[in-house]
């Protein structure tokens, strides 16, 4: 455009035009966007209540959340020290067991049963790491503590957030 | 288009043609001039349009009776192949009918790989090409969710998970993408929804595609133009008719082999057990015409990485026309080139068979080297190639070749020699 060229009042009028019209087809398409999300009935499912009283030390059990599976796992004196005892300089995503599990609750490991490579459900006891687990999908080990030790999965096992409403329930979500 | 302005005989065609020029449409396909050459590795778009007509009209079909949702889609399927009147043929039909037409598009693209077809001035042929082979992949894969069995839903868990691998927007797209928190009863339905549609996307780009091979008319096995006026060209119809049918024929015996004889052999038996989101079957492995992307992806350590790298090697497709930097179309003429061709074929043939195993061990290094080698023949091999080829003589016109008895001149030159 020439320099010198005055802004005339049909320019004014295109670029409101054009501004106004993106607008109105952004706020348009929105709604044809937004439909695909998680709408409040499926939110509304967002927690569950376990009984976990029936769970011995070593032992886990794997209750449904969300869609997904949840590992809850109490874990021993022995695998808690050998989740402890872990160099954090030797992870791929270093995280302390004592931030992945709630203080004085040290024996309960509850996390998400997922795989953060690409989302399927790790065999429990199987794979490189005492008490860990495997993934067959792709061949991701992690270590007792559910942290990711080997393979292409890039962080460790989610943990979602939970609670404990008294000694034997949790109330994830 | 047609040399000649078409007049229909009678009034009433005329008149019509007036108005709605159909009549020029069907005339122009029958008598579009196509090379004389062609060979039976042309017949294989005719193919395709069978195999797109069939998964449309055998889908539909199933559509009547199958239930898309979570609770009953499974039931639904068994009751299709025990209840439904012929279900289980329909059914038949259209899942190993997805096989056939990847066959069909997979030698159909190496046809064109082979025969320089993706050279100019047919770039755009190509690049719908690639579009009808992305929207094929997308319809195939919904199409597998849709029966929800352990399959279907491990298979949908782990390709959704692909765009979690985008950083910062990885998660909210593949919540999005479900409508839950993992793979759930709104993301069968919507994958139903798509899987009804997209077919009728594939159909409009192969309109697109045709029109678009219709402005410069067919490539040939020797690559050369066709000489205007001249006796290179036979009419569509009945040369290329006749043709077409006779390998449609062949290819369809092929097909209900499949159907009536080995109906399950090409899927997976762990998908007649209904979804389990609590349990991933041992070993999870796509469907075999997506078996090479998936090596890919798990050849690379990395999440990221492997996401990016299989996308790669579907999009560098689109810019092969520029990638080869050789004049010459045909490997018939292109005598380095062509051993290249079949590397590459062998390369993703192997690439195909450790995505089917597991990837540890001597897999493992096999994809990783099968995966380096896939990138190299597009970036490097092909670009070089092009420039220090030396290529045999090109014949002056296709006719000199036809006549020569060989597709390939200098060939048919030494056979002479010898005599
Ligand atoms: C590009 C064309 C298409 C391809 C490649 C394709 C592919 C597939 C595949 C691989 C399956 C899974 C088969 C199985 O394992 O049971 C499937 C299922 C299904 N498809 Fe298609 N499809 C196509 C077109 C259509 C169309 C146009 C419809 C029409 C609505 C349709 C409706 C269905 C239905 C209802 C099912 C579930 C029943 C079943 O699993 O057999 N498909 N499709
Ligand atoms: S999903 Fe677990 S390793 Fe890929």
């Amino acid at each position: 455009m020439a320099k010198n060229k005055k802004t005339t009042r049909r320019d004014f009028l295109y670029t409101a035009t054009y501004t106004i019209g993106a607008v109105g087809l952004g706020a348009t398409i929105w709604p044809f966007i937004d439909q695909m999300n998680p709408d409040k009935s499926v939110q509304a499912l967002a927690t569950t209540e376990v009984d976990v009283s029936t769970v011995e030390p070593g032992n886990s059990i794997t209750v449904l959340w969300r869609g997904k599976p949840v590992f809850l796992k109490r874990r021993t004196q022995e695998e808690i020290n050998e989740a402890r005892a872990v160099n954090l300089k030797e992870l791929k995503d270093p995280q302390k067991d004592e931030e992945r599990v709630k203080e004085g609750k040290d024996e309960w490991l509850v996390m998400l049963g997922v795989c953060t490579h690409l989302g399927c459900v790790p065999l429990s006891n199987k794979g490189d790491y005492k008490g860990g687990w495997f993934c067959p999908c792709h061949g991701s080990h992690y270590d007792v503590s559910g942290r990711i030790r080997k393979g292409p999965a890039p962080v460790n096992m989610e943990i979602p957030k939970y609670e404990f409403v008294d000694n034997n329930t949790i109330k994830i979500g | 288009m047609s040399d000649h302005e078409y007049q229909p005989t009678s009034k009433a065609g005329k008149w019509f043609n007036d108005r709605l020029p159909l009549l020029s449409l069907v005339s122009h396909l029958k008598d579009y001039p196509t090379p004389k050459n062609l060979n039976y590795w042309w017949t294989f778009g005719g193919i395709l349009t069978f195999c797109l007509l069939t998964q449309i009209i055998t889908g539909i079909v199933l559509a009547m009776h199958y239930v898309a949702h979570a609770d009953l889609a499974f039931g639904s399927v068994e009751h299709i192949m025990r209840d439904v009147n012929y279900g289980w043929l329909i059914r038949y039909i259209h899942s190993n009918g997805a096989s056939m037409f990847f066959l069909a598009v997979y030698i159909h693209i190496f046809r064109s790989l082979f025969y320089g077809s993706y050279k100019s001035p047919r770039e755009i042929i190509w690049i719908i090409g690639i579009l009808i082979y992305l929207l094929m992949m997308a319809a195939a894969f919904m199409g597998y969710v849709l029966p929800w069995g352990q399959m279907s839903f491990w298979g949908a868990t782990v390709i959704t998970n692909l765009f979690s691998a985008i950083p910062l927007v990885g998660e909210s797209i593949t919540t999005w993408l479900w409508g839950a928190y993992s793979v759930d009863n709104p993301t069968l339905n919507r994958f139903f929804s798509l899987h009804y549609l997209i077919p009728f996307l594939i159909l409009g780009l192969v309109v697109l595609h045709i029109w678009a091979l219709h402005v410069p008319g067919n490539n040939n096995p020797v690559g050369i133009d066709i000489q205007k006026p001249s006796k290179d060209t036979v009419p569509f119809h009945p040369y290329i008719t006749i043709k077409d049918i006779f390998a449609l024929l062949v290819f369809m015996i092929i097909f209900a082999g499949f159907v009536f004889f080995a109906p399950n052999v090409l899927g997976h038996s762990d998908n007649y057990i209904p979804a389990n989101p609590m349990v991933t079957p041992a070993h999870i492995v796509p469907e075999w015409y997506l078996l090479p992307f998936y090596a890919i992806l798990r050849s690379v350590p990395d999440k990221l990485g492997g996401v990016i790298l299989m996308f790669s090697a579907i999009f560098i497709l689109f810019i092969l026309p520029w990638l080869d930097t050789s004049k010459v179309r045909s490997a018939v003429f292109r005598p380095i080139y062509r051993q290249f061709f079949w590397i590459l074929v062998l390369d993703i043939l192997v690439l195909g068979y450790v995505g089917a195993m597991p990837a540890e061990g001597i897999y493992l290094v096999l994809a990783r080297v099968g995966t380096i080698y896939y990138f190299l023949h597009f970036l490097v091999i092909l670009p070089v190639v092009g420039y220090l080829e030396k290529t045999d003589p090109l014949p002056i016109n296709i006719s000199d070749a036809v006549m020569s008895g060989s597709s390939n001149l200098s060939i048919a030159k030494k056979d002479e020699k010898k005599v």
